[in-house]
């Protein structure tokens, strides 16, 4: 690539390098739209939604796995728990998909204050043991109140219904665009946030905690906001795949959920921007492959992830960022 | 009485050095620690590295020990080539390592810590050798290992390389932080293991301690050996020594 | 005769004491083998819940195909599993060794999900039934209570190994040996001990630890591939709650948590199977780092 044209005398070591990431940014976000526009034409709409949900949860997870260094193992309970919120009040409530969508979102997000302000206590593996544990109690929670969950069949024939009471989301093109629109808003508010002061101080934190804390920083702080903002995004992960699904169920809540965007993040990329997203596509593709392959899934999932770890841990795009010696 | 040892050390020269170090090279991640390192240590010796913090002595007793993962060039032990060799490998030709800070072990008690390493050779000092040449330790050998002084410690550290059978000492600032009656007690102690025919090579940076107890000082700086001074001649380099070790 | 305490029956309330601790013997075992693999290794074993479900249908597959019975089994399934942790520690965990501690919990649930996923294709998810052994297949009417021997069996077993295990560690020149590797594995290897070896002997001793657990569950709980994972989470609150910084810590933790849980199944049956996760969120809110556990 180019020099940077502009430099600003006081930060040169710096500056121009940001710059220089924040235009590549921009050039993939556009790319990035106009593949989601040109892409229904090619493949079946129902599966870009899924792709772009679990992208959706997988960045969620990347935001505070790869931007704050905390390994959640329990996000299935935020994905799972707006799944059926959204589910549940569009289906009995009868309101619009927006609405249903907010709904999940924001209770998910409550409850994302209220584990991170419990998990934050703890760092590294008893932070990943405490987030599991806790989302065990979500799923347990829905196990045994099939009042609200419907126990084993889950809520299902949830209506898709009118966005905003206007356009009908029974067309799976109207819905898909709704999907897109949620999507790359989310993402760039992930870009916005991990690349703002907050985002900064956050990675500060992640890479030496305590020198933050000597410099003033409220790590803790740092840390929760970090906790809520993912919580809230995998909540509209799982808000969203309600809708466009029309089913919410105890696989969403199950622990086993919460390692899918594990291994998405992994495979794409920690700590990248996009990685995440790459990692969806390339893992729900694999899983539309291997369907018939039944419980094969979970044995193939796991080698993966072995794979990964040992071999192939800066993920896809995080091998294509090293090459360029840029972020993505 | 500065005459004797050197003698004794010459009389043994013709064997050739027990330790020869020869280019060695050592890093902390990118840190270029030791930059060819250069030196010789004749069985019966007490030699010292002396040298300003940062210079490298200690990043060498832990290269010739194979702690340090990253390091090149060559180290003779006994005829054999060592760099190579893994810690426990190097351990078992007889070279028993003092830390710094004595590396006792808080959850081991003062016998546990005694009994660490295991027993390899035949000229291994007995539990009554050593009983008789640390008296102190005997009664505190159920105690946690680092409720001890900072003195009893350094003893413990040297007792638990002395049963191991290891003849060959390295020791990293054995005096720090001591009072200075228990520096006199640890200068005994190894004028002692001279006596019998050890050989030991200390890191020092209390000097004064040094002269009292070696026949070769090398002075270290920046990852290399700049001078070497017997012992016999440390009156007559006294401003050059001050001079290296910044005094 | 009193025959019941504010309304719940003694023997109603005796015998899920006992289940309880039972349970918490189950909980003590496996932090206790956690808590040894993670001292040594710095990783938490994700795969134990799998490796606890191997000893299990290692128990079942021996009786099913080659008609080795329980007492075998008890000795086999430990070793065979255990071995399979020696190899999965040379083969795998030695090559991430000095990366940082998430890894591990990464690459071990990797496993878990292999294990896990493989018994599901070839045994399916329901469960499969282990029969209790003939010689404990009775039981004892205690006046208050019937004590069924194989309970009084799982319980004496599994509280004896945890006493040996600790025996092993506090008292002896191999303890002694683990515990000073854990504080200073450069030093000790520096002593002349192979420190590479004593990991992986450690991590296939932790391992058959939880295999032989595995063992003594099948025949009260349905061996099924999943009976691993649901454990595994409650003991993670476990280890959380008791922090792993003390063996007995961990053993008295994890009996104490299985009482409490049984005592709540009497009392307060909804809220057993959480009961647990909230004196972990409770105990976080007090004391962070766990009750036997050290400020770090």
């Amino acid at each position: 690539m180019a020099e940077p044209l502009s430099i600003t005398p006081d930060f040169v070591p710096v500056v121009p390098a940001e710059r220089d990431d924040k235009a590549l940014h921009r050039v993939i976000f556009i790319v990035l739209a106009l593949a989601i526009c040109v892409a229904p034409a090619f493949i079946y709409p129902v599966f870009l939604m899924k792709v772009l949900c679990f992208a959706l949860f997988a960045s969620a997870f990347n935001l505070l796995f790869g931007y704050a260094g905390l390994l959640s193992f329990g996000h299935a309970a935020f994905f799972g728990l707006a799944s059926y919120v959204s589910a549940y009040t569009a289906k009995f409530w009868g309101i619009t998909p927006e609405l249903a969508i907010l709904a999940g979102t924001a209770a998910g997000a409550l409850l994302g204050l209220a584990f991170g302000a419990i998990a934050i206590r703890r760092q590294g593996i008893y932070f990943a043991m405490i987030t599991l544990a806790l989302a065990q109690m979500v799923y347990f929670f829905s196990v045994q109140r099939p009042d609200f969950t419907n126990g084993e069949d889950g809520i299902q024939a949830v209506p898709r219904g009118h966005l905003f009471g206007l356009f009908d989301l029974s067309n799976d093109m109207t819905l898909y665009w709704t999907v897109a629109a949620i999507f790359m808003g989310a993402m760039l508010l992930i870009h916005r946030f991990v690349h703002s002061p907050y985002g900064q101080v956050l990675q500060a934190v992640r890479d030496n905690e305590r020198r933050a804390v000597s410099l003033g920083y409220r790590a803790q702080r740092y840390k929760l906001m970090a906790f809520v903002m993912s919580a809230a995004i995998a909540s509209l992960a799982g808000a969203t795949k309600a809708i466009v699904f029309q089913v919410a169920t105890l696989v969403d809540v199950h622990w086993s959920m919460s390692g899918e965007p594990i291994l998405m993040a992994l495979v794409g990329g920690v700590g990248t921007i996009f990685g995440p997203l790459v990692g969806a596509a390339v893992m729900t593709t694999l899983q539309n492959y291997l369907v018939s392959a039944g419980s094969w899934i979970t044995v193939i999932q796991g080698v993966i992830f072995v794979l990964c770890v040992l071999t192939f841990r800066a993920g896809i795009v995080g091998t294509i960022a090293d090459r360029l010696k840029r972020n993505l | 009485m500065a005459e004797a040892p050197a003698a004794a050390a010459s009389a043994v020269q013709p064997v050739g050095p027990l330790l020869a170090v020869r280019g060695l090279n050592a890093w902390y991640g990118e840190s270029h620690v030791l930059q060819g390192m250069d030196f010789d240590v004749a069985p019966g010796e007490v030699v010292t590295l002396l040298g300003r913090n940062g210079a490298g002595k200690t990043t060498t007793l832990r290269s010739i020990m194979g702690v340090m993962r990253k390091r090149a060039g060559s180290i003779v032990f006994a005829d054999r080539q060592t760099i190579a060799l893994p810690a426990r490998t190097v351990a078992r030709l007889g070279i028993g390592y003092v830390p710094e800070e004595r590396g006792i072990f808080a959850s081991l008690s003062v016998l546990e810590n005694l009994h660490l390493p295991p027993v390899f050779s035949r000229s291994a000092m007995s539990d009554q050798e050593i009983s008789d040449l640390f008296p102190n330790l005997r009664e505190r050998l159920s105690s946690q290992g680092t409720r001890l002084s900072g003195g009893e410690q350094q003893m413990l550290a040297i007792a638990r390389i002395l049963r191991t059978g290891a003849r060959f000492l390295l020791l990293d600032e054995p005096t720090e932080g001591l009072a200075p009656v228990i520096i006199e007690q640890i200068g005994r102690t190894i004028g002692l293991l001279k006596e019998r025919g050890y050989t030991i090579v200390l890191v020092e940076q209390n000097f004064r301690f040094a002269s009292t107890v070696a026949d070769r000082h090398y002075v270290v700086e920046q990852g290399r050996v700049i001078d070497m001074i017997k012992n016999r001649d440390i009156a007559a380099n006294l401003d050059k020594l001050q001079n290296y070790l910044g005094i | 005769m009193l025959t019941d305490l504010i309304g719940i029956p003694i023997q109603a309330l005796a015998g899920q004491l006992l289940l309880g601790l039972i349970n918490g013997s189950f909980y003590a075992m496996l932090s206790l083998g956690l808590a040894i693999i993670f001292g040594l290794l710095h990783i938490i074993n994700f795969a134990h819940g799998a490796q606890y479900t191997m000893g299990a249908f290692a128990a079942w597959m021996g009786m099913t195909y080659a008609g080795i019975d329980y007492w075998w089994a008890l000795l086999l399934a430990p070793l065979v599993v255990g071995l399979i942790g020696v190899a999965i520690e040379r083969l795998l965990l030695v090559r991430i060794r000095n990366l940082p501690a998430l890894y591990g919990l990464l690459l071990t649930f990797g496993l878990a999900l292999i294990i896990q996923g493989l018994f599901r294709n070839y045994f399916g998810a329901s469960g499969l039934r282990y029969p209790i052994p003939a010689a404990l297949s009775s039981g004892t009417n205690l006046g208050f209570m019937f004590l069924p021997h194989y309970r009084a069996w799982v319980l004496f077993v599994s509280l004896a190994v945890c006493l040996v295990t600790w025996f092993l560690i506090e008292r002896t020149t191999i303890g002694s040996t683990l515990r000073a590797a854990q504080e200073n594995p450069n030093l000790v290897e520096a002593f002349g001990i192979n420190v590479p070896r004593l990991i992986t002997i450690t991590y296939g001793a932790g391992v058959a630890l939880a295999a032989f657990a595995g063992v003594l569950a099948a025949p009260i709980y349905s061996v099924q591939p999943q009976m691993g994972a649901d454990l595994l989470i409650v003991v993670f609150a476990v280890v959380v709650i008791g922090g792993m910084g003390s063996i007995l810590g961990s053993v008295v933790t994890g009996l104490c948590l299985g009482l409490v849980e049984g005592l709540t199944k009497v009392f307060y049956p909804e809220a057993s199977s959480v009961v647990i996760f909230f004196i972990m969120i409770l105990v976080l809110m007090v004391k962070p780092e766990g009750l036997f556990g050290r400020a770090s």
